[in-house]
Formats: structure tokens, C-alpha cells, sequence
């Protein structure tokens, strides 16, 4: 008996409207954030994850207003990550319902912002996501670096140094993803996963990767994740949560079924 | 209802002191509640005052939780609350019903239950060795020690409740407690009653059905 392990499926928003699909069973307009988290949650999801791709500050305050909605209907935690960058943006995701925001490029802009959002709403809303990609080559002592703009923009920053970094800010949770493992399906970075999830004492989310129920074992069992993230093997219908969260299980790992 | 909408009296109210997302536990009290009963936030001494139960919510640090609590000069009607109605404190809000914490080397709080408020400590680990990330973060099992009480009406043994703190209850009375939980080498209260008052370690108001249920139980509970 003890803390579960959580399974986190995520979706990507933009204006309001859940885009690259998912694929439920009699579910009306696959479109729809309310819908779709209504879904997760009946499914069992531990949490969801919104990623706000929306470009325009108009768009904002549609993803204000899904968050909203979701949070009168799902009574379980959900993270905005995507375009927060001022204590603001937090303030109105907040008060919209959202229980934690994940900060990305900002914090790599100005660290200091971690510090004061962490000082102003909590540790425990503070995600911070962590984008990185393997710098090192083979035979070399393994190194990532931190990249922004989608994996594009190297800036120089050891992932595993920038972590520590974080934590000590205000952090009160990472959100790890490789950008070398994103959207491949090959798994995720074990390596990174287990060298960040020892260096700091607040949970991490393995997350980018995933292509089989087997990966997600893998990224609590050799990576020492406590919550695995996952996108498309839940959206088009390949596993969904329960079976998830049963392959789990039957390999030893405490779930909440 | 509009979080700005202070003065609005209610059945149910969430204090609002500044601390923490009122929302989640405002729209959780409202499901449940279903028209039954009306739920407001406010900060308003006689909005709380004239409710017929309150919850106190918190998030983030006891110190700066306290700090607000009285700063907003709320604290006498929340003592007053605590003596004359059902009363849920959540999270932080619950912690804060303990005689004192010992974060940031030691704060005295409201006093209604005896004990402390304990740290978990930088080098938790489970019993092989594996160390225990602090916060305490997710869902973990709670183990009634009264089943029988009414807030745990509809909510089977061994439930899982979603939690975040890195500090914990460690109350002088066992009686008190309705539930532990167990996290690593650490036993604590994670849920506590006695007369009219009650307090939560966990998140009902994020706990999916079990949390919903238990928030359910106390807007119906006449202690």
C-alpha cells in the first residue's frame, strides 16, 4: 500500500479545441476539451495535461474558458501548460480552474520567474517542463542540453544541472521531455528520465515517446518516473487508460484502478 | 456564480483568504450540493458568519496560510466557526487546525486539534531503500479507523484520494482520527472529526468520484 504511479494522457489545445484528434467510441465531437477530458476521467486518468498551442492572445482566453468548463465537470487534476509567462497568465489559468501550470521557455528566458511563481501560488502548482535532446555522443559520459521552440533552439543548459536548478527555485514538479524520443514511439529516454529523477527530490513525468504499454512500465521501473505522460497511444484508440493502468499492475507497480 | 460576488450569503461558504484555487472546491460543492444547497466564496465575516457550514481551503505554505488568514482579519470568525458549525479544512486548511507546524522553524496555528504538523523529511525512503519524492504527490490509500462515521458514508476501505503536501498531521488523539494514510516509513492523518469539525490532508475536491462522494457526505452531515 502506497503512492500510485500516475498515467497523464495529454492534449493539445489550440483556441479552445482539442487538435490532432482523438478517437473515443460514441463520443460526439472529438473536438470537444470537455468531452475528451469527460473521457479521461471516466477512463481512470490520474490527471490531465493541456498543452495551449494557440497563437493569438485572443486565443488565450478561449483555452480561460475550456478550463473553466472542464473544471466544473472533472473533478481531477488538471495541468495548462503552453504560454505562461507572467504570474498573470498563472493568476487566470488558476482562477479558471486549473490546478497547476507547467512553465517551459519562460523559465529558460528568466529562472527567476519560477522563483516568484513558486513564491506567489505554491510549490505544488509549479510545473516546470523540462525540453531536452542528448548532446553526447556515443562512448562520451552521456549529456543533454535544454532546447526551446520545439526542440529547435539549443541553448547550452545541461538538462540534468538545469533540473537541480528548477527544483531549488521552486519547482514543484518536472515535466521531462526528449525531444530526440518525441513523436517516434520508440520509447522514452530512460537514461535522462532515471539521471533527473535521482538528482531532484520532487516527482517527475517521463514524458515523449511512447509507443506501447511496455514503455510506460519502463519509464517507472528503469526511469524512476512517478507519473508517465502520453498523447497519441491514447487518442486513436491504440490502448486506453484501464489497460494501461492493468499492464502496470500486473508488472508490480502500484496503480489506482 | 461570480468569484467576485462577496456579499452573496449561502448554505455552504468557502472562505476566502487569499490562499490558494477556491475554484475547484467551489465547483466539486456545487456538483454535489446539486441545488440542494447554495455555495458561495467570500471573504466577508458575515457572509461566513450567517452560513450554515464552512470549508476552509489552503494551498502553499502554513506560515504564509496563517499569515493571511489573520491578516484579513479572518481568524476570530473562523474560531467562531469552528464552535458552531459543520466545518471542512482542507489541505493547508486542515493543517492549520493543529496546535502548531513545525515548518519554517516552527509557526503556532489555530489550536482546535492537538498536535503538529510534521515535515517529511529530504531522506525519505520506503522500507528497501528507495528514496520518497517529497511533496507527497498523487493518489494514495486511506485506511478508515472509524468506519462508521458519516463521512465516510458510500466510500469503501482502502479508497484512493489524490494528495499533494510535503508536510503532514501527526494528531495527539487517536480518536480523532478518521482515517491514516501511509507514505513510506510515515503514518498520518489524512482525514480527522471530532464534533463539528473536520479536516482533510487529501483533495476531495480532486479526488474523482471517492472525493466527490466524501464532500457529498459532509454537506449532508449534522454533527
Amino acid at each position: 500500500m502506497g503512492l500510485a504511479k500516475r498515467i497523464i494522457p495529454c492534449l493539445d489545445v489550440d483556441n479552445g479545441r482539442v487538435v490532432k484528434g482523438v478517437n473515443f467510441v460514441d463520443i460526439r465531437d472529438a473536438g470537444d476539451p470537455v468531452e475528451v477530458a469527460k473521457r479521461y476521467n471516466e477512463q481512470g486518468a490520474d490527471e490531465i495535461t493541456f498543452l495551449d498551442i494557440t497563437a493569438t492572445h485572443e486565443g488565450r482566453g478561449t483555452t480561460i474558458d475550456m478550463v473553466e468548463r472542464i473544471a466544473g465537470e472533472v473533478f481531477i487534476p488538471l495541468t495548462v501548460g503552453g504560454g505562461i509567462r507572467t504570474c498573470d497568465d498563472i493568476r487566470a489559468m488558476l482562477n479558471a480552474g486549473a490546478d497547476k501550470v507547467a512553465i517551459n521557455s519562460a523559465a529558460v528566458t528568466r529562472p527567476d520567474f519560477v522563483r516568484e511563481a513558486a513564491e506567489r501560488f505554491g510549490n505544488q502548482c509549479i510545473v516546470v517542463a523540462i525540453d531536452c535532446k542528448q548532446v553526447s555522443t556515443e562512448g562520451d559520459v552521456a549529456r543533454w542540453e535544454i532546447f526551446t521552440h520545439g526542440g529547435r533552439k539549443p541553448t547550452g543548459l545541461d538538462a540534468v544541472e538545469w533540473a537541480k536548478k528548477m527544483v531549488a527555485l521552486g519547482a514543484g514538479e518536472l515535466l521531462l521531455t526528449s525531444m530526440d524520443r518525441d513523436g517516434t514511439k520508440n520509447g522514452f529516454d530512460l537514461a535522462v528520465t532515471r539521471a533527473i529523477s535521482d538528482a531532484v527530490h520532487v516527482p517527475v513525468i517521463a514524458s515523449g515517446g511512447v509507443g506501447n504499454l511496455d514503455h510506460l512500465v519502463e519509464g517507472v521501473t528503469l526511469g524512476g518516473a512517478d507519473a508517465v505522460l502520453a498523447a497519441s497511444i491514447f487518442h486513436f484508440g491504440e490502448y486506453s487508460v484501464p489497460q494501461a493502468k492493468q499492464h502496470l499492475q500486473q508488472c508490480g507497480i502500484e496503480m489506482r484502478l | 456564480m461570480s468569484l467576485s460576488d462577496r456579499s452573496q450569503t449561502a448554505d455552504i461558504v468557502i472562505i476566502d483568504y487569499g490562499m490558494g484555487n477556491l475554484h475547484s472546491a467551489h465547483k466539486a460543492l456545487e456538483k454535489v450540493a446539486n441545488g440542494r444547497k447554495s455555495v458561495a466564496i467570500s471573504s466577508n465575516p458575515d457572509v461566513i458568519r450567517s452560513a450554515e457550514r464552512v470549508v476552509l481551503p489552503g494551498v502553499g505554505a502554513i506560515r504564509d496560510c496563517l499569515g493571511e488568514m489573520s491578516q484579513t482579519g479572518l481568524v476570530p470568525v473562523i474560531q467562531e466557526c469552528l464552535a458552531n458549525k459543520p466545518f471542512l479544512g482542507i489541505c493547508v486548511g486542515f493543517q492549520a487546525l493543529m496546535s502548531r507546524s513545525e515548518e519554517n522553524g516552527g509557526v503556532t496555528a489555530l489550536n482546535h486539534f492537538p498536535g503538529e504538523v510534521r515535515f517529511f523529511g529530504d531522506d525519505l525512503t520506503d522500507h528497501e531503500g528507495q528514496r520518497l519524492k517529497v511533496p507527497h504527490m498523487g493518489w494514495n490509500q486511506v485506511m478508515p479507523t472509524r468506519p462508521d462515521h458519516p463521512l465516510w458514508a458510500n466510500i469503501p476501505a482502502g479508497e484512493r484520494f489524490y494528495f499533494v503536501h510535503s508536510y503532514y498531521v501527526q494528531a495527539n488523539d487517536p480518536d480523532a482520527v478518521l482515517g491514516h494514510c501511509q507514505y513510506g516509513p510515515v503514518q498520518f492523518a489524512a482525514v480527522m472529526a471530532e464534533d463539528n469539525v473536520a479536516g482533510t490532508q487529501f483533495h476531495p475536491e480532486k479526488s474523482a468520484q471517492a472525493g466527490l462522494q466524501l464532500l457529498s457526505n459532509f454537506v449532508d452531515w449534522r454533527p
